[in-house]
């Protein structure tokens, strides 16, 4: 479902044309009514965020008794939130779950781009009977919202015997993310010149031979693109992780960790702060590091289910 | 192989049984293609494409396609999944009165979120177009698109939080101490149906405005320059040129976000439950789905909250695909 044909990303292909002195006074003065309200906006979407991470730095006495503002008055600073929401002898400790979530997301995310890919090639330049029907059913696959999936699946993983294990966790993420994958990787692989496939197969290259020597190194970018896409779906997740890991700190990663806090501790901000951030960094750091891939993502278009 | 199939314990054992399962899943990758590139003969390719076909097919149908049906079947059935009920469940939705309140929290989630969110990141796309710092300016409304939606409802929660107003007790929540900064006394926002569910809304547009600022804000740059310039020549305002020049050529884009996020909206439950479990009257479907299937153990009525779900996904979609094609035709 691309919203664009071909891939943009956030920098304007081209330099914009040099605007001219007059041009330059004229927006100048139009717009201040336009630098306020982007100003008002541009708070009102940081603030929440920023009084939260004062907060986890503020000593638990200073978080309960008086606002995160009264901090630039009498600024107190502490790292024993984030001590004690890690240090694993804690009750209310997110350490565990902060490591399942690395053990379940990284498979996660090799999986699913590794099938899609050889699926999305078999669709893109294999000729076989069926090919275009059996397509669309895998993109239509996209609009199933996991809800319906949850109980049936739970249940055959019971009697597969690997309940309570990472492995549904895994094997979930991997079956929700495929239909969204194989098309994005199709169309990807669509927009490469045929004229490059021939070359190689006139020189002999096999299907296998192709796709690693030819396809892969071109399709780096759409991998970036899919693999944060997945990295911050499944890091993110609370349903599948929920229904399939349960919430004790064996199998269940760190968002879960955290809804759990909130729930029985609702009013601990000292720790609530500290582990929300703990579980932002993560996946803020990927998104910082990767945005332009994410961008291009983004605009080759997604319905994720 | 025990231990790759068993509950590991410690830290090392999980990573140890994560490399193993990619190991396994790096071994039978390998032998699909080993025996793939071997393939000669007149038929070869449609073997090879069963090949790289077959695991992604095997997947999908044993794990949407199956179960999907499996829930449809189940939505039929009564609270133990023992008795067949017809359309019982869903009788229940459409006239049970706590079910008729989350119908209505539905709608409101599904109507008001996308539009504002769309509004808020197309106003946001145009005001910091070209302008310094345009893309710290995008980073600060972007980000929260990276923030799981657990840990945005703790951040709102917190700006929400209320502390009894007596005596030289200090409110914390930034919401509260702005009233009383007013004037005002401070309130329980969390409890008062419905506004209720309009400040758990306010979380899913902060996180969504961020997607429609960075798609818009491309349409917007895509927008060839000879039109903006002729319209600027003709001397159109800049209201004028939002409304003649900007929409018209970005509209398709404006479509395919809206119908993104009021998909995404139809099944965020995450937000619901950490805000306000539900309670207050502020549950929406994909939260009594939750609740119904795992904590009310009412299979039947939850299995029919799904298939709701699925149901109201598709006219969306829809829409969407026709307008696509209605603009890829012109």
């Amino acid at each position: 479902m691309s919203a664009t044909s071909a891939p943009i990303t956030t920098t304007p292909p081209v330099t914009p044309p040099e605007v001219s002195a007059a041009g330059k006074a004229r927006k100048r003065l139009s717009s201040p009514w336009a630098s306020l309200i982007a100003v008002v906006l541009a708070v009102l979407w940081t603030v929440p965020t920023f009084g939260l991470l004062v907060s986890s730095f503020r000593p638990r006495s200073d978080v309960r008794r008086s606002g995160w503002w009264t901090f630039f008055n009498d600024p107190t600073f502490t790292l024993d939130n984030y001590r004690d929401v890690l240090d694993t002898s804690n009750s209310a400790s997110l350490g565990n779950y902060f490591v399942n979530s690395f053990v379940i997301t990284i498979p996660a995310v090799i999986i699913p781009i590794t099938l899609a890919c050889l699926a999305a090639y078999a669709f893109a330049w294999i000729k076989f009977p069926g090919r275009d029907v059996l397509f669309v059913a895998v993109f239509a696959l996209q609009i199933v919202p996991i809800q319906v999936t949850l109980i049936p699946l739970l249940r055959l993983y019971v009697d597969a015997g690997i309940a309570g294990t990472f492995w549904p966790i895994w094997l979930s993420h991997s079956i929700f993310a495929l239909p969204l994958a194989v098309f994005l990787l199709h169309n990807f692989m669509k927009e490469i010149p045929s004229g490059l496939l021939e070359a190689a197969r006139v020189d002999g290259a096999g299907h296998v031979s192709i796709f690693f020597k030819v396809l892969l190194p071109l399709l780096r970018p759409a991998l970036a693109a899919f693999g944060i896409f997945q990295f911050l779906w499944v890091w993110n997740d609370l349903l599948v992780a929920l229904t399939f890991a349960g919430g004790g700190d064996t199998v269940a990663p760190i968002i879960v960790g955290l809804a759990n806090l909130s729930g029985t501790r609702g009013t601990a901000w000292h720790l609530l702060s500290a582990g929300a951030f703990i579980s932002i960094l993560v996946p803020m750091t990927v998104f910082l590091l990767l945005q332009r891939y994410f961008v291009r993502g983004l605009l080759a278009g997604s319905v994720k289910g | 192989m025990g231990a790759l199939f068993s509950v590991a314990e410690s830290t090392p054992a999980k990573f140890a049984q994560m490399l193993a399962a990619i190991l396994l899943f790096a071994a039978v990758m390998g032998l699909i293609l080993f025996f793939a590139g071997r393939v000669t003969g007149r038929r070869s390719d449609r073997i090879v494409a069963f090949a790289y076909l077959a695991p992604t097919m095997l997947m999908l149908a044993v794990g949407l396609i199956y179960p999907g049906l499996r829930t449809i079947y189940q939505s039929f059935f009564d609270a133990a999944g023992k008795a067949f009920i017809g359309l019982g469940n869903y009788q229940t939705i459409f006239t049970d009165d706590g079910q008729l309140t989350v119908l209505r929290n539905t709608v409101l989630w599904v109507v008001v979120t996308p539009f504002v969110a769309t509004a808020v990141g197309l106003l946001y796309a145009i005001l910091v177009d070209k302008a310094r710092l345009e893309s710290v300016a995008k980073a600060l409304i972007f980000l929260p698109m990276s923030i799981s939606f657990v840990a945005a409802s703790i951040i709102w929660k917190f700006v929400y939080e209320f502390r009894p107003d007596q005596g030289n007790i200090k409110q914390i929540g930034l919401l509260n101490q702005v009233l009383v900064w007013l004037g005002a006394s401070p309130r329980q926002w969390l409890v008062d149906s419905p506004l209720n569910t309009l400040l758990l809304i306010v979380v899913m547009i902060w996180i969504q405005a961020g997607f429609a600022m960075t798609v818009l804000s491309a349409a917007i740059k895509a927008i060839p320059d000879d039109i903006v310039e002729a319209a600027r020549l003709d001397g159109v305002t800049a209201f004028g040129m939002f409304r003649f020049v900007t929409l018209p050529s970005i509209r398709p884009t404006v479509v395919v976000v809206l119908t993104t996020i009021g998909i995404a909206t139809l099944k965020v439950f995450d937000i619901v439950r950490t805000m306000t479990g539900g309670q207050f009257q502020t549950s929406v479907v994909a939260n009594e789905f939750y609740s119904q299937s795992f904590r009310s153990d009412n299979q039947g009525l939850g299995a029919a909250l799904a298939v709701l779900l699925f149901v109201l996904v598709i006219p969306i979609v829809v829409y969407n695909v026709r307008q696509l094609r209605a603009a890829e035709a012109r």
